[in-house]
């Protein structure tokens, strides 16, 4: 670990800090529908979209009709993506590379991961995707899933802050303008300043290079297996061209990070150079994933009236990201200690550490923040591969996701995600004085936690049968690419990561094939909407309770006790969960990589 | 129900058009307009107008006379810019074991005694790190220096003027740039054959 690291880690968290109070403010305005500078130029695009699509904005919905409206909506844009991921060989634009239908089972996982905001990739995707795919199915989805997810945390946030109402908003309305004043004018930007430090935007053919040094390598056989010739010596063939993929990256590349989507254009993500060419583009990229969500903290606070609290949610978030980088960072700091003859100190001529799937350009140090980054929301998008992370520092991402992505969490999801702990925490807090829990001046009473505590169990339970399923039989086991602990950790990482909806990946393990793209699709459906109707639940009854002033008894969610409190019910109830099988993965990994142990 | 189903279709149809085609499209026309060489992946192109690489993309590299870069999984033969992909061997794996005890081997032999760069013996996340560190680099100039019968500073000072520093003096790593480090190599001091 250097001092240039902590530096570039802290200036991280102080930007994500200086950042949350205005974009906060700004959404607050934009979702109570108060003017902003924006409104000359979105507001007749609006207006043009709802008189299009016959949307009546005064139009309030009840949780049930929201919860209705979104599903539909999910559920056209998922059958657009699966039909033009299965017709882009026969659709005439933007396929300059000739790529064929994809496969059926594959584009299912596709949609499914695309819709639920996921990204996770079975696919490279400049093998297998054309430009058009690209642009308007998978970046198209990163705009949609995102401003679902926003629309619905905002409409979670009016639950709380409303009295005796049985509406909680529309959701077309919560939809379009998180697109138009959030989303779609940030990324114009966005794009453009990644085009300036080298991320391609383009509709070309790809590119012929010719090698300044040509290379004889072996050649590789029909059956997929290095060529041997009759006379038993290696068939050896002459690589003289390099083709270099190219496409209109920056255009999905800002969107891919402000949504928390995380789905590559390339298969290599964030780490390929076109994707993310220079630290600058790094560091942006890093606080786009987290700004959105730490700004509806701050939403939270305003649009409930009670701001200290915004601050309260967003502290106890701080507190779990900083445990979490600096494990991460401590971990591949270290190095491996299999490696002999190989220096891994960091000095100013090298970062030194566990370099293996890194760029040199990032580091350990951004290589590890951006993992905690990418999984503390259900963003997904890397920078260095976490397979090959040591077993501790790949434990942390694969930690966050099973904390059910809060700390700042995906756009939305983040925010409604930990305010199903916070109604946990307050039932505790509420359990330990012998009160009726309150929250915000509501009553939380038994119908709230029974939905809470759906929320909290669909996941680990969907996680741990499919994985274990996956571990002992032949469909599971056959696509691991790393034996020992390391391959349950493959499998675990897989549901973990789609039932989290976040789509980064241990990604030598080969999911495509029948059965992990089909329980995997179906995972990260049910991750996502089996989360969002409990929530919406909640959120409609709250809506209709009366406030209750607070009294000696009211556990206040404004103070730092408030913020540990809650810090511990999110550890414990992950850790009650997971513990067991992280035993058997990365823990068991780490001892017998101290012992010396290969597989 | 019948309202939100048509609304749902239209909705869909509308913001396909508008983030789908229109996004990407407007930021690809003011991209080409106003980082026409950003926008198009920084090709370098060789004397007769052939593009011999991206500036962003490394190469891979085995002669003596020339900079290696770091071991790439993606493709055959290593830097296929049309299949990125990192090896994603565990940090327990045999192979992943074997593949840097075979390399470190060699590159012994170069620099007896000298424990070797990590980034050197390690693949990077895209398998087209177009970077080595500093230490990887100085540990190479011995070898390319003698294989081209020049002074060892001069090889030194062509090093320097390839590298970079941390972008704004305090974002990322210090780096070398292989592929433009071993063009200039050629064009100072004609190509190894």
């Amino acid at each position: 670990m250097t001092t240039n690291g902590w530096i570039q880690i802290g200036v991280f968290l102080a930007l994500i800090l200086a950042i949350t109070k205005p974009l906060g403010a700004y959404m607050a305005k934009v979702f109570s529908r108060e003017r902003t500078f924006l409104d000359p130029v979105v507001r007749p695009i609006e207006r043009l979209l709802y008189r299009v699509t016959e949307v009546d904005e005064k139009h309030e919905m009840r949780w049930t009709e929201y919860a209705f409206a979104m599903l539909l909506f999910s559920g056209a844009t998922m059958l657009l993506l699966y039909l033009i991921e299965r017709a882009q060989h026969l659709l005439p634009w933007w396929n300059p590379q000739k790529f064929a239908a994809v496969p059926p089972a594959l584009a299912f996982n596709t949609a499914a991961s695309f819709t639920t905001n996921t990204n996770w990739q079975n696919y490279p995707g400049e093998a297998t995707m054309s430009y058009l795919t690209q642009m308007a199915g998978l970046a198209y989805h990163n705009f949609a899933s995102a401003a679902v997810g926003i629309a619905l945390a905002v409409a979670f946030i009016r639950g709380i802050a409303r009295k005796e109402k049985e509406t909680i908003g529309n959701f077309w309305v919560d939809m379009t303008r998180s697109t138009l004043w959030v989303l779609l004018p940030a990324c114009i930007v966005y794009a453009l300043v990644l085009v300036s430090q080298g991320v391609v935007q383009n509709l070309k053919p790809y590119d012929t290079a010719k090698l300044i040094e040509p290379q004889q390598v072996q050649k590789i056989g029909t059956d997929g297996k290095p060529m041997v010739g009759p006379d038993g010596k290696a068939v050896m063939d002459t690589v003289t061209d390099q083709t270099i993929a190219q496409g209109p990256v920056a255009s999905q590349e800002a969107i891919k990070m402000l949504g928390t989507n995380g789905g590559g254009f390339f298969n290599a993500n964030s780490s390929h150079p076109f994707e993310n060419p220079t630290p600058l583009s790094n560091l942006l990229q890093m606080l786009s994933i987290f700004a959105i969500p730490a700004g509806l903290t701050y939403t939270l606070g305003r649009m409930t009236g009670s701001q200290r609290h915004g601050w309260a949610v967003w502290a106890a978030m701080a507190i779990l990201f900083i445990c979490g980088v600096t494990t991460a960072y401590w971990a591949e700091a270290r190095g491996n200690p299999l490696l002999h003859g190989v220096d891994q100190h960091a000095t100013a001529m090298q970062p030194g550490g566990n370099m293996e799937g890194k760029e040199v350009r990032f580091g350990i140090a951004n290589s590890a923040l951006f993992a905690t980054v990418t999984t503390d929301a259900s963003c997904g998008a890397i920078n260095g591969q976490h397979d090959s992370f040591t077993p501790l520092g790949g434990l942390v991402p694969l930690v966050n996701i099973m904390l059910s992505e809060t700390v700042f969490g995906g756009v939305g999801a983040g925010l409604y995600g930990i305010l199903i702990y916070v109604v946990l925490s307050v039932f505790i807090a509420g359990l330990m004085v012998g009160r009726t829990p309150e929250y915000l001046g509501k009553k939380i009473e038994a119908y709230d936690v029974k939905m809470a505590m759906l929320v909290t169990l669909v996941f680990p339970l969907i996680i741990l049968v499919l994985t274990a399923i996956s571990s002992v039989k032949g469909f599971g086991t056959s696509s691991i690419s790393n034996a020992g602990p390391h391959g349950l950790t493959q499998i675990l990482y897989a549901f973990t990561s789609q039932a989290g909806n976040n789509g980064s990946a241990f990604a030598g393990l080969n999911g495509n094939t029948l059965w992990y793209n089909t329980a995997g699709g179906l995972t990260m459906l049910v991750g996502r909407f089996f989360m969002i109707i409990p929530m919406l639940a909640i959120a409609g009854n709250l809506a209709k309770k009366k406030t209750v002033p607070a009294s000696a008894g009211t556990f206040p969610v404004t103070t730092p006790l408030f913020s540990v409190l809650l810090v511990s019910v999110i550890v414990i109830v992950g850790a009650l969960t997971f513990f067991p099988a992280l035993s058997l993965g990365p823990v068991l990994e780490h001892l017998q990589m101290m012992a010396g142990k290969t597989f | 129900m019948k309202k939100n189903l048509i609304t749902a279709v239209l909705m869909t149809i509308a913001t396909t058009v508008l983030l789908g085609i229109l996004y990407p499209l407007l930021v690809t026309g003011l991209a080409q307009l106003i980082f026409p060489k950003q926008a198009n992946g920084q090709l370098i192109k060789g004397k007769d107008g052939v593009v011999v690489g991206s500036r962003l993309i490394g190469q891979p590299f085995s002669g003596p006379g020339y900079f290696h870069s770091r071991p790439s999984a993606a493709g055959a033969a290593g830097y296929d810019a049309s299949a990125s992909s990192g090896s994603n061997l565990g940090p327990t794996n045999a192979q992943l074991i074997a593949r840097v005890n075979g390399d470190v081997a060699k590159l012994q032999a170069e620099n007896p005694g000298t424990p070797i760069p990590v980034d050197l013996v390690t693949t990077s996340g895209s398998g087209l790190d177009p970077d080595i560190s500093p230490a990887a680099a100085e540990f190479q100039i011995r070898r390319v220096a003698s294989e081209r019968k020049i002074q060892e500073a001069e090889v030194a000072r062509l090093v320097r003027e390839n590298s970079e520093n941390r972008q704004w003096g305090f974002l990322g790593e210090p780096r070398v740039h292989v592929l433009e480090l071993n063009i200039a190599l050629d064009a100072r001091y004609g190509r190894v054959r």
